[in-house]
This record gives structure tokens, C-alpha cells and sequence, in this order.
């Protein structure tokens, strides 16, 4: 189980592109933390989650 | 009426509320302000205040008759460049600042050039698309750099949902995460203040040694 926003989400083996595409997120709005750091974008089709990962997905939203 | 005031009156006075080893951090750090609207030209204002020696200030914009209910300029700068009318205001309430601007538009491409010297980066952009672009483009070139960003801040909605998190050791999110203006249709002007409060006194905790220790 990969924690995710909080959440225990059954993502293990899924790359972080994949599960942020069955999620639903726009990638052009999003900043991906896995454990304490920010991942670089260039590495989320090769970053695959495991168990016990921790991740946050920001979404942000407009306006400022 | 436009008294002169020595710097070092100034500085005494700020040495009074922070003491010497705060007011001198503040005074030797650099803050670079990415975008110049309501939040960046509040987490100016509160900063030059503040004590922060240097602001890096960045927008491409001219001042519109819109901006005026919720960003820090006046009727007769419309039309100017919000650099520019933004200096002119910080030079009014604190002379002695150190100002630097940039009249460019930011992108993933330049965006390390022009915050190089920041120890502090504010992202302060309208749109969510330039504000994951910041944050994932300085962490990934300069992962020193310490980033203080919002998102969620428009409508409203109550003061108090505004919040701030620490989301890394070196990236900070400000905001209630979810009131976008395209659904609020709308931004407030205490609200987005309260919002660009939140990233100014996040940047002054940084830079005055409180966040070490979190």
C-alpha cells in the first residue's frame, strides 16, 4: 500500500505517471512529493511506487 | 512633509521590535517575488516592512483599473508597469530596501536566472499552470533554494480555512488548497491578502532562523 494525500491507496507497482492519469490529475498542474522530496516531472514515468511509499499530489488551483 | 529618515533610524527602529541578530538575517537575506498581483505585491509590502534587505520583484503585467481592489497600487498608476509602480510605492514606505525588477514573463526555461540570488523564492503567480511550473522547475535546478507558494485563495470563504503547511523541508504551501477563481468566479481582496500574510510571514520565519528547527 502506498500512502497518498493521506489515503492507504492500493498503488504499489504502478509508475507515478500511471496513477496520476487513473487518478485524474492534470499533469500540468501538479507538484508530486514522495518521500520528502519533490520529484522531478522528467521522472514520473519511471518512478515506480512501492510499499510504504508516502506521496502528496498538489493540485493547484488559480488565482493569486 | 517628506522628511528625511536615516537608514539607521529605520534600522533602529526594527532593531527595537526584532533585536540585533534577527534585524541583521533580515537585512542580509534576498527574497525573490514571482508575480506581482494581489499576492506578490502584498508579500512585498510586508516584507519591505519587514526588514528584508532585497527583493527581487518579477511580472510582465501593467497595472489595470481590475487590479486595484486587491493589489497594492493606486489610481494614478494604472497603466504603469507593475514593477515599476511597485517600486515606487516599497521606496515611499521603506527607501532604503534594495529593489531589483524584472519586467519578464517566467517560464521553465529562464526562470533560474533571475532568482539566483534569492534565498527565498515566492511563488505568487495567478495561473495554476505557472505555479506547478515554479515549483517543480526551482526544485528540480536549484533544490537549495527555499520556495513559498499558494494555492487557494479565492472567493468568499473563510478567513480561517487559510492555511499553511510544510510540504518538504523546503517547500511551503499557503492557501485552503481548493477555492479556484475559475469556480469562485471571484477573488477578495482580505482574502488574498490574509493568503499573501501567510506566504510573507513564512518567508520572514525562514530567514529569521525559526523554521530550522521544525
Amino acid at each position: 500500500m502506498v500512502k497518498i494525500n493521506g489515503e492507504q491507496i492500493n498503488a504499489d507497482g504502478r509508475t507515478v505517471e500511471e496513477y496520476l492519469s487513473e487518478a485524474g490529475y492534470d499533469k500540468k498542474r501538479v507538484a508530486v512529493e514522495l518521500n520528502g522530496d519533490i520529484l522531478p516531472k522528467c521522472a514520473y514515468a519511471d518512478t515506480v511506487l512501492k510499499d510504504g511509499d508516502s506521496a502528496e499530489v498538489v493540485s493547484f488551483v488559480g488565482g493569486g | 512633509m517628506s522628511a528625511e529618515v536615516d537608514k539607521n533610524a529605520l534600522r533602529q527602529a526594527l532593531v527595537q521590535r526584532y533585536g540585533e541578530d534577527i534585524t541583521d538575517r533580515l537585512e542580509r537575506s534576498t527574497v525573490a517575488v514571482c508575480g506581482l498581483g494581489g499576492l506578490g505585491s502584498n508579500i512585498a509590502v510586508s516584507l519591505a516592512r519587514g526588514g528584508v534587505g532585497r527583493l527581487i520583484l518579477i511580472d510582465c503585467d501593467r497595472v489595470d483599473i481590475s487590479n486595484l481592489h486587491r493589489q497594492q497600487y493606486k489610481v494614478c498608476q494604472i497603466g504603469m508597469l507593475k514593477t515599476e509602480a511597485l517600486s515606487e510605492n516599497l521606496r515611499e514606505i521603506m527607501p532604503y530596501t534594495d529593489i531589483v525588477t524584472h519586467n519578464v514573463r517566467l517560464t521553465q526555461e529562464n526562470i533560474c536566472g533571475y532568482i539566483n540570488e534569492a534565498d527565498v523564492v515566492c511563488e505568487a503567480f495567478d495561473s495554476a499552470e505557472c505555479k506547478a511550473m515554479l515549483i517543480n522547475t526551482v526544485s528540480e535546478k536549484m533544490p537549495g533554494k527555499y520556495i513559498v507558494s499558494a494555492s487557494g485563495m479565492a472567493g468568499f470563504g473563510k478567513p480561517d480555512d487559510i492555511k499553511t503547511r510544510r510540504v518538504t523541508e523546503r517547500f511551503y504551501l499557503c492557501g485552503d488548497g481548493v477555492s479556484d477563481v475559475e469556480s469562485e468566479k471571484t477573488l477578495v481582496s482580505a482574502r488574498v491578502a490574509l493568503c499573501a500574510a501567510h506566504q510573507a510571514q513564512t518567508v520572514l520565519r525562514i530567514l529569521a532562523g525559526f523554521e530550522d528547527r521544525a
